[in-house]
């Protein structure tokens, strides 16, 4: 789960990391209300999960109440990179003397947690990474975690001030904490920032979390933000169903992960477009299937959907019933297409043709019908 | 004739008496495998379908000289599982369940890997989490693939799916093309058994000819794996990656398969592997041709004389043979590849240019 930078500023605040004092708003009149409390200068920043924030005019400085109501209003008429802005950070603005990047992330190769560190913050990493390289410092943490001296020796090369060493340092350790007891796969700040005083602050934040982990975190349900789920992600994570939205107009719906990715490639190596990535899991029931249809038929471009089941745990019989009962629950106006092999095959088979229903079990002729039917519709 | 698991392999289930694990303990029994024990706490002195039940691994271990384990825990209590089994002393430890907390399975992976090193052994070995297992077929099945769908042969299959497998596996035995060992080593981010070990398995197994390696997006192990391969692999291998069409910044399902900061993608992968002179299917179904094929030159390959026969990258790297491939590599004009014996290489590119 990605984390708004509002609530991984919460997050950061509850192991004591420096972020300054702000609350978020959905309207221009709660941005002013805060704004007035705040005091001075503040900074409005539109809470998309996307990057690139202040290059869409997300991300704005007001001189007092009134500018804050004006500009809030602007960011939330915004759609950054197809994302409405729902939600904007009101925060007290600070000056920036210099600009850092630090963050801890899971290195798959070493298996370890990688400190990431450079001088050239505030910009795209991802940016400085492919042109510059050579400016980002990068330290393994071993297994038995971070240990102060450490993260001292990694900063002094960038901080020189005893005072901001210090400070800097301290930071680290903090988000060293978050990231290991909190179960991030990421923890960032960028900037981290030095006023001309000589404090360091966390000015962003960002933080994404091992969904895994939510077995230990009771907390992190609070910040599901509803309004980050389409009705078809909702109903997809309540039935335990893994569902991405995609542009094209051919629904599918598979059992496995890397048979569901393989069968929107196929769905393209023939000329179509998959509308979708789903997985309906291992131990999978009738529920499942119709929630999965009902899912997909939400969407309104998809235009023929098709069934792609290879039987493992998941019994091709379980499908068969779950497609059989959500058709006569509600008949499908957009042709259907089944392929399905493996566990209880027969079974299944007889399910269909008892509904009139048939099944192919190549899912290269399942592919290439279901293009076939949507091209159909289409014309 | 296999890897990691064959007739000798001795199987203790952890949480046996579990949904799961009583379940795919019978489909094992029924495919030949030798279950010998099976552990739930508390449960200890019981039977489940003829096999012993114990409280703990150790005990299980002493009692039946089970020497490789395979894990149905739910995924609150898996890391610990592992722990367990590789403090039991077995040599194979197959960890089914999928959930895993990322921190969870990194202490369990670097507790075997210290095992391991002290060992000297190259055991204990993790295959997962989130992994569907192996099968040798004929010998020996630990997890959750579906044996009838296996045939007895020469290729090996690593793959980090589950079901898209039992898909390849299934076409390569209608092709007619056998498998030594399917191994599915996981969609998880950290898993304990990567291609690289697979490949280095199946490259040292007499009876394994060609390998089909099954990527996914996220990660960079598929590029490590071609690497690899460059320079230690004589045995054809096969790819394909899924996950051609998947959008930047989504999880697609596998905890380990999204593509984030760019890195990570399908185009990347393929053309890595494209490369060192791996052809790259573009769908399932072409793999079982292009196997096919690649084994089909090698044994051409085979029956030239045997001292151009035995060479091996191992063997390569000492001083003769080394410099031998370097002169010819050379003298092709194929300079950034002088590591690799040139015919190979050639063979290789006439394959990935035979495909288009």
């Amino acid at each position: 789960m990605n984390l708004h930078e509002y609530q991984a500023k919460e997050l950061f605040a509850r192991y004591g990391l420096p972020v300054l004092p702000g609350q978020v708003a959905q309207t221009p009149e709660e941005a002013r209300d805060i704004a007035a409390a705040l005091g001075g200068t503040v900074v409005i920043k539109a809470q998309v999960l996307v990057g690139g924030r202040g290059k869409a005019g997300g991300v704005k400085l007001a001189h007092g109440p009134d500018e804050a109501f004006d500009r809030a209003r602007d960011i939330l008429a915004l759609t950054i990179k197809g994302l409405p802005v729902r939600k904007v950070l009101v925060a007290r603005a600070a000056e920036i003397a210099r600009e850092l990047y630090l963050a801890i992330l899971l290195d798959r190769s070493r298996k370890l947690p990688l400190i990431m560190l450079s001088a050239a913050g505030g910009v795209d990493i991802e940016e400085v990474a492919r042109t510059a390289p050579h400016k980002i410092v990068r330290r393994h943490i071993p297994l038995e975690g971070l240990r102060p001296y450490q993260a001292r020796a990694l900063l002094k090369p960038l901080f020189r001030e005893g005072s901001q060493l210090t400070q800097a340092a301290d930071i680290l350790m903090k988000l060293w904490r978050v990231y290991s007891e909190g179960d991030c796969s990421l923890a960032e700040i960028n900037p981290l920032a030095v006023t001309p005083e000589g404090k360091v602050l966390a000015l962003d934040a960002k933080v994404i979390l091992d969904d895994n982990a939510d077995i230990r975190h009771r907390e992190w349900e609070i910040w599901r933000d509803p309004d980050e789920e389409t009705l078809g992600q909702r109903v997809a994570r309540e039935k335990g169903l893994s569902y991405v939205k995609l542009d094209g107009d051919i629904g599918c719906v598979v059992n496995g992960a890397g048979l569901a990715m393989a069968t929107m490639d196929i769905i393209k190596h023939y000329g179509g477009e998959p509308a979708n990535f789903l997985d309906i899991g291992g131990s999978s029931n009738p529920e499942k299937v119709t929630a999965a249809l009902r899912i997909i038929t939400g969407e309104s471009r998809v235009r023929a959907i098709l069934f792609n089941i290879f039987g493992g745990i998941t019994r091709c019989d379980d499908v068969a019933n779950g497609v059989v009962q959500s058709l006569g629950q509600s008949p499908l106006p957009i042709p259907l297409v089944i392929r399905l092999t493996g566990t209880n095959e027969e079974q299944a088979r007889k399910i269909l043709s008892d509904h009139g229903l048939s099944a192919t079990t190549s899912m290269d002729e399942g592919v290439r019908t279901v293009i076939a039917k949507a091209q159909e519709v289409m014309a | 004739m296999s890897i990691f698991i064959d007739k000798s392999t001795r199987l203790v289930v952890q949480g046996i008496t579990g949904r799961d694990g009583a379940f795919h303990t019978g489909q094992m029994i029924a495919y030949g495998t030798k279950v010998v024990a099976g552990v739930t706490p508390g449960k200890g002195g019981e039977k489940l379908q003829g096999v012993p039940v114990f409280d703990g691994v150790a005990e299980a271990v002493a009692a039946t000289r089970a020497n490789a384990s395979v894990i149905y825990v739910p995924a609150a209590y898996a890391a610990d599982a592992i722990f367990e089994a590789a403090d039991a002393g077995v040599d194979l430890i197959v960890c089914i369940t999928e959930g895993l907390p990322v921190r969870d399975t990194l202490a369990a992976y670097h507790h075997v890997a210290e095992l391991r090193q002290r060992n000297g052994t190259g055991r204990p070995r993790l295959v997962g989490p989130n992994c569907p297992g192996l099968i040798s077929p004929g010998l020996s099945k630990v997890g959750i693939l579906p044996g009838h769908i296996c045939k007895p042969g020469p290729v090996g299959v690593v793959s980090r799916s589950g079901t898209l497998t039992y898909e390849v596996v299934q076409q390569l035995t209608h092709a007619g093309l056998g498998q030594s060992t399917c191994l599915g080593i996981g969609g998880d981010p950290v898993i304990g058994t990567n291609f690289i070990d697979a490949l280095e398995s199946f490259e040292a197994d007499p009876r394994t000819e060609g390998i089909v390696l099954i990527g996914e997006i996220g990660g960079s192990d598929e590029e490590e794996a071609a690497q690899f391969i460059k320079r230690h692999v004589r045995k054809p291998v096969v790819a394909f990656i899924a996950g051609q069409t998947a959008p930047p910044g989504k999880r697609m399902g596998h905890a380990g398969a999204i593509i984030s900061g760019g890195t990570g993608t399908a185009a990347e992968k393929m053309a890595a592997f494209e490369a060192v002179g791996v052809p790259v299917a573009n769908i399932p179904s072409e793999i079982p041709s292009l196997m096919a094929e690649a084994m089909g030159r090698r044994r051409a390959r085979s029956k030239r004389p045997a001292a151009a026969r035995t060479r091996r990258a191992r063997a390569a790297s000492g001083s003769r043979q080394a410099a031998r491939g370097r002169t010819r590599a050379a003298a092709k004009g194929a300079g950034a590849r002088a590591r690799k014996p040139v015919r190979r290489a050639a063979s290789r590119a006439a394959g990935a240019r035979g495909r288009r």
